[in-house]
């Protein structure tokens, strides 16, 4: 298991096939595809035989960490069970076409519509659209709603600064920027939260929204949202609630009835479909019926007993994404919405702010420092003990067979190690986890040098990040 | 920590050395120390007229991107064309060869308004 892992092409020998496909035929291929997208030559393609590529992938997979093989408190990143039902109701739907004629896929159709409704009534929002790919591009189809709303009053010139707290998560600033925005930072205060008279301060003509997220990044309930929403509703500015962090509330309290205008929600963390390894993901989006009519097309609606594609939204942003979205990842969260139901939801967020409490209880007996310690949502920060790094404990994880939680994020907390360990855990594991990491602490403070030298057990050691940084390769190329 | 008397410091920690009009502006040994090993800097573009207080560069390094500031308003006169390819100057040498950019001051005397070594080194204290 150790050491180099040669791709598919560095395993390819010239000749070696697995299974032949038929030839076929006396066909015109060109006449009949087009002479433009024939190839003149060959694709440089992998040659090799089925049992080294069953060997290769099965291999491959055995170096994975992931959900399915142990614990993964990622912060923010609610890394929680994706039900083999899901998976097992998406593969009814493999051999969809998106340019069937809608009659045909009149279930397909019924799922997207209905889970648009669910999601309205999860988040309080009036409107969604199942377009965006992935939470990032949520952000930005959701900052693209508030200019095109702001266009529409007339003031697209005058307002074009985005407000973002000191501990956003990163993508907040990029998106608010990639929809042109320019982006002003909000410190937070001693207690962790948006400092509001920071932000009455902030606040002006030239403010277009505010992004946040609540709980926020450091798992804390932003207790006084109410007036942080209304004084920025007095002066015209929109609320974009980053939905990261859902999976804490759902069920508990709604953004859209805080008073936030827009909302991204990503499927593949509260809904609990498969994330990590490049996705896809999904990031619907909702807003609040003045910001509706600015949504992508198409939608999905309702007529009687029919559900049909809805083109007609005169100042849509237009389209964010080919076709219809990432369908296959909103079969598996309408399936688990269905199989938990309105009271199996709520009680998800339950125990997954049950478990970060009691993480947070033991690891702070374990001598972690729990900087703001105060109850928190479904994940919380934790520093390492006096002397050791976030990084080192994370390596240190590694040989213990843990995915490491967040580290450095959030910013406003230097060492930060960011831990959500999401409710799909059992108090066994938790405390097993607590037990590793009271014993990383230990030897790592006795033996400085065993523990700046972790992981031992992984198929490679500490990497060059600064290399993977400057001079990143992203794809295998064949030798020239 | 290394904290040369011979310029001055911001409380978010970038140094300032003034010749004649000419400010030399990089980041402290206690800031590039909490970065950690930088991977790229982002300059300002010669000529741009900034505020004391502007972020006008970013640094990234392996844990974080993190902005900096102008300590003193001024034109961008030059910036450090060798951190393109040596970004590590800035934590190898971030007192010499890892400056950052220079700044042509609209006022010079704002600079006795800045912090000394000690003011600075309290401020990392408290930090820490």
């Amino acid at each position: 298991m150790k050491g180099d892992f040669p791709t598919l092409f560095e395993r390819s020998r010239s000749g070696r096939r697995g299974t032949r496909p038929p030839s076929v035929g006396d066909v015109d291929l060109a006449a009949m595809l087009g002479a433009d997208n024939m190839r003149s030559e060959p694709a440089r393609l992998p040659e090799l035989d089925e049992l080294s590529v069953v060997r290769h992938y099965t291999n491959l997979s055995r170096r994975q960490v992931g959900v399915d093989t142990s614990f993964y408190p990622l912060g923010s990143c609610t890394m929680k069970y994706n039900p083999r039902a899901s998976e097992a109701a998406a593969a009814l739907f493999t051999e969809l076409h998106p340019y069937q004629d809608p009659e045909s896929v009149q279930g397909a159709l019924q799922i997207i519509y209905e889970l648009q409704e669910y999601l309205a009534e999860i988040t309080g929002m009036d409107a969604v659209t199942l377009q965006p790919a992935a939470g990032a591009h949520g952000e930005l189809t959701g900052m693209m709603l508030i200019r095109a709303y702001h266009e529409s009053r007339g003031e697209g010139e005058q307002r074009r600064v985005v407000l973002v707290p000191d501990s956003a998560h990163g993508s907040n600033p990029a998106s608010s920027m990639m929809a042109g925005f320019v982006v002003r930072e909000i410190p937070s205060g001693a207690d962790g939260e948006v400092d509001l008279n920071e932000l009455r301060a902030a606040l002006g003509p030239e403010v277009a929204a505010i992004m946040l997220t609540n709980p926020n990044t450091l798992g804390l309930f932003e207790r006084k949202i109410l007036e942080l929403i209304d004084a920025a509703h007095q002066q015209g500015v929109q609320l974009y609630y980053d939905g990261a962090n859902l999976n804490a509330i759902m069920g508990w309290a709604r953004p859209g009835d805080m008073g936030f205008d827009v909302i991204h929600l990503n499927l593949h963390k509260t809904f609990s479909t498969p994330h990590g390894g490049g996705g896809p993901g999904s990031g619907p989006v909702g807003a609040k019926a003045h910001l509706a009519p600015f949504l992508p097309v198409p939608t999905v609606k309702r007529e009687g007993e029919r559900y049909l594609f809805d083109y007609d939204r005169p100042q849509t942003i237009g389209r964010m994404r080919s076709f219809y979205g990432n369908f296959g990842v909103m079969v598996r969260a309408y399936t688990y919405i269905r199989m938990l139901g309105a009271a199996g939801l709520k009680r998800s967020s339950a125990l997954a702010v049950l478990n970060a409490n009691y993480l947070r209880k033991k690891l702070k007996d374990a001598g972690y420092i729990i900087p703001h310690d105060r109850l928190c949502k479904h994940e919380f920060v934790a520093q390492p003990p006096a002397g050791l790094h976030a990084l080192d404990v994370a390596k240190a994880l590694l040989d213990y067979g843990y995915h490491p939680p967040t580290i450095y994020f959030p910013l406003i907390v230097k060492e930060a190690l960011m831990i959500e360990p999401t409710e799909t855990e059992s108090q066994e594991t938790l405390d097993e986890y607590v037990t590793v990491m009271a014993e990383i602490a230990r030897r790592g403070q006795e033996d400085p040098d065993w523990i700046s030298h972790t992981p031992y057990s992984t198929p490679v050691r500490r990497l060059d990040e600064v290399s993977a940084n400057r001079h990143p390769r992203l794809r295998w190329k064949p030798e020239e | 920590m290394n904290i040369p008397e011979d310029r001055r410091y911001s409380k978010t920690h970038e140094w300032v050395k003034l010749e004649g009009d000419v400010a030399t502006v990089g980041i402290s040994d206690f800031a590039q120390e909490s970065l950690g090993d930088v991977v790229y800097v982002e300059l300002p573009e010669s000529g741009r007229q900034v505020a004391a207080g502007e972020a006008v560069a970013v640094i990234e390094s392996v844990k974080t991107a993190s902005d900096v500031y102008a300590p003193l308003a001024g034109e961008v006169v030059e910036v450090n064309e060798s951190l393109a390819d040596e970004p590590e100057l800035v934590n190898g040498d971030p007192y010499g060869g890892g400056w950052l950019f220079r700044l042509r001051v609209s006022r010079p005397a704002e600079f006795e308004s800045l912090l000394d070594a000690s003011a600075y080194a309290k401020v990392i204290e408290e930090e820490e």
